[in-house]
């Protein structure tokens, strides 16, 4: 009799299933998707002598985002639980600079990523740490370490940049390719499925969205609310410190500047993306799709021969705009 | 923990001689009380009675100072609320505890997930078509499985909430005034929901502040005045009066 029922629910379920996702689909995470149409469409006709629209350009354009992107995916699991990261940009500089040392001391690739990762991840420790044993919400533990560990990253070599000649570690996290599709490219593309995968496929990425939606209602249904804040924030400091490898093997060399600016570049790539900024909610392919936004205006407005301190402007003009269209659901 | 024991024989929770302090403060002194499976009891007693405080050590949020628990006739102890959880004993809050933003199966499952193959997915498929198939059983009229939890009204949500609880509790649910934040309609759909978990066996300690609820749905009656068990009484054979005059003090303790 149970087994009736459940097979009449069961076919009673599933082509409403298909509306009721419709229904529930968030508006505001499909505007992302429209937006970046025109704005590819915008740059095409506008810098269709500048060669915008060139499949070089456009992989230049996948490279250069490829440590945002990164670090977006990290960071939509941390807005999603409630929290934020806000050292990101100073670990992405101690863990390039870590690599190119111990690369430049033991030539060894194994542990110089090693090194770099736990670089990483320690500092996503001592956060998540901070913020659930001593109830410092993240927001200011982020900004102290922040200062923190950007600080460590000058002491560290002096203010002097770091050289990286390991053919196989550049080839590996920047220059290289497989079979035909630059590293760069492949480092993004596994990042955003794993992401996505953990994000909407299990357990974890279940207990995230719970508990940025409701943490007294996580906790009472045995979700270990603590941990999972620990998590993320170890997940972003990961992810930061793959960035840091990314731009190191980019560039062949590491320096105290890398990621300076990355932090405000990546919750801006998020938000557009069409996440919530205060937990519940997400979506790793729109902080994707968010950080490619971000790419193509920095692309568009260099080839476009604005200057430096207009590109600036135009930047913050866009991303307010985008925002405000992102978020005007909220209220509702 | 042994499931052997017939249940009828063995109340599904027996409280004996419950005593707790905070600090040097008594909240709870001498409580005893047993809740037979397909019953359900009633907690009543004004403001700081110590209400709370009881469910909160049958949920094993608190410890008891004194004082022991057994759940079908064998002594329990729960270190935490996990453990209380995992002795299938279940709490509706008035607040309903809910993740709002999330579908209403992933709140059936929330920290139970279902996960299937070698990647541990998440089984959203078998989860949504139990809800499905559990809340068709019960009568609680929401849209989908599917739906997330804020389109849902207040009544809906505290359906969802009752049949969380009933698909999870296999020895005891404890209500906390589980029809505060509903309308008159809702509190009757809510109610309808406590008698059909009482026909399938579960033990419910109610707590409520409406005695015109209690009385349409309790078997039995426990009123509690400043952390002391003052009676219990048959719903059948008191009346609103003697409940009242027991809550205010007008009447005496019975004798232990």
């Amino acid at each position: 009799m149970r087994t009736r029922a459940h097979q009449n629910a069961r076919a009673a379920v599933t082509p409403p299933a298909i509306l009721d996702r419709l229904r529930a689909a968030d508006p505001r995470r499909y505007v992302v998707y429209a937006g970046f149409a025109l704005i590819m469409v915008v740059f095409s006709i506008t810098l269709r002598d500048s060669g915008f629209l060139t499949t070089p350009n456009l992989v230049h354009i996948v490279q250069q985002t490829a440590p945002i992107t990164v670090m977006a995916v990290g960071l939509v699991l941390v807005l999603t639980a409630g929290e934020i990261d806000l050292s990101i940009g100073s670990v992405v500089a101690l863990s390039a600079l870590v690599a190119g040392v111990m690369l430049r001391d033991y030539d060894s690739m194994p542990l110089a990523v090693a090194a770099s990762l736990a670089v990483g991840a320690g500092v996503g420790l001592f956060n998540g740490l901070f913020v659930t044993r001593v109830r410092v919400p993240s927001f200011l533990v982020t900004l102290a370490t922040l200062g923190l560990v950007a600080g460590l990253a000058r002491v560290m070599t002096n203010l002097q940049s770091v050289p990286i000649t390991h053919e196989y570690f550049n080839g590996l996290f920047g220059s290289g390719s497989m079979a035909g599709i630059s590293t760069l490219v492949l480092w993004s593309a596994a990042a955003v499925a794993v992401g996505h995968y953990v994000y909407r496929h299990t357990r974890f990425g279940a207990h995230v969205l719970a508990v940025g939606d409701n943490a007294r209602a996580a906790r009472v249904s045995g979700v270990k609310v603590e941990r999972v804040k620990v998590a993320v924030l170890v997940i972003s400091g990961l992810c930061a410190a793959l960035a840091g490898l990314l731009y190191a093997g980019r560039l062949h060399g590491a320096t105290y500047t890398l990621g300076e600016t990355d932090m405000l570049t990546v919750i801006a790539a998020v938000i557009v993306g069409g996440n919530r900024l205060f937990g519940g909610s997400g979506t790793v392919v729109g902080a994707l799709v968010g950080s490619l936004v971000m790419g193509v205006l920095n692309n568009g407005l260099i080839l476009g021969g604005l200057s430096v301190s207009q590109q600036m402007i135009a930047r913050g003009v866009i991303i307010l705009v985008a925002v405000a269209l992102t978020l005007r659901e909220e209220k509702a | 923990m042994s499931t052997t024991a017939t249940p009828s024989a063995a109340p599904a929770l027996r409280l004996d001689r419950i005593r707790k302090e905070f600090g040097g403060v008594v909240a709870v002194e001498n409580f005893s009380l047993d809740i037979h499976p397909g019953q359900i009891v009633a907690l009543v007693g004004d403001n700081g009675a110590g209400k709370s405080t009881i469910v909160k050590i049958v949920s094993g949020v608190h410890h008891p100072t004194s004082g022991s628990i057994a759940l079908h006739g064998d002594q329990v102890h729960f270190p935490d609320a996990s453990a209380a959880r995992g002795h299938g004993i279940e709490v509706v809050y008035q607040d309903l505890a809910l993740a709002d933003m999330q579908p209403v199966y992933m709140n059936m499952f929330l920290g139970r997930e279902l996960v299937t193959g070698p990647l541990r997915r998440l089984d959203k498929k078998r989860m949504a078509s139990q809800t499905q198939a559990l809340v068709d059983e019960l009568d609680v009229r929401i849209p989908s499985a599917r739906a997330t939890i804020r389109e849902l009204s207040g009544g809906q949500r505290q359906g969802v909430a009752i049949a969380r609880a009933t698909h999870w509790a296999t020895s005891l649910v404890l209500m906390d005034e589980p029809t505060a934040a509903l309308g008159v309609a809702e509190t009757a759909r809510a109610e309808q929901l406590m008698r059909q978990l009482r026909e399938r066996g579960r033990a419910i300690l109610l707590v409520s502040h409406n005695l015109d609820q209690v009385f349409r749905v309790a078997d039995r009656i426990a009123v509690l005045r400043r952390g002391a068990q003052i009676g219990v009484r048959e719903t059948a054979k008191t009346t609103h009066n003697e409940i009242v005059s027991m809550i205010t003090g007008l009447q005496p303790a019975d004798e232990a």
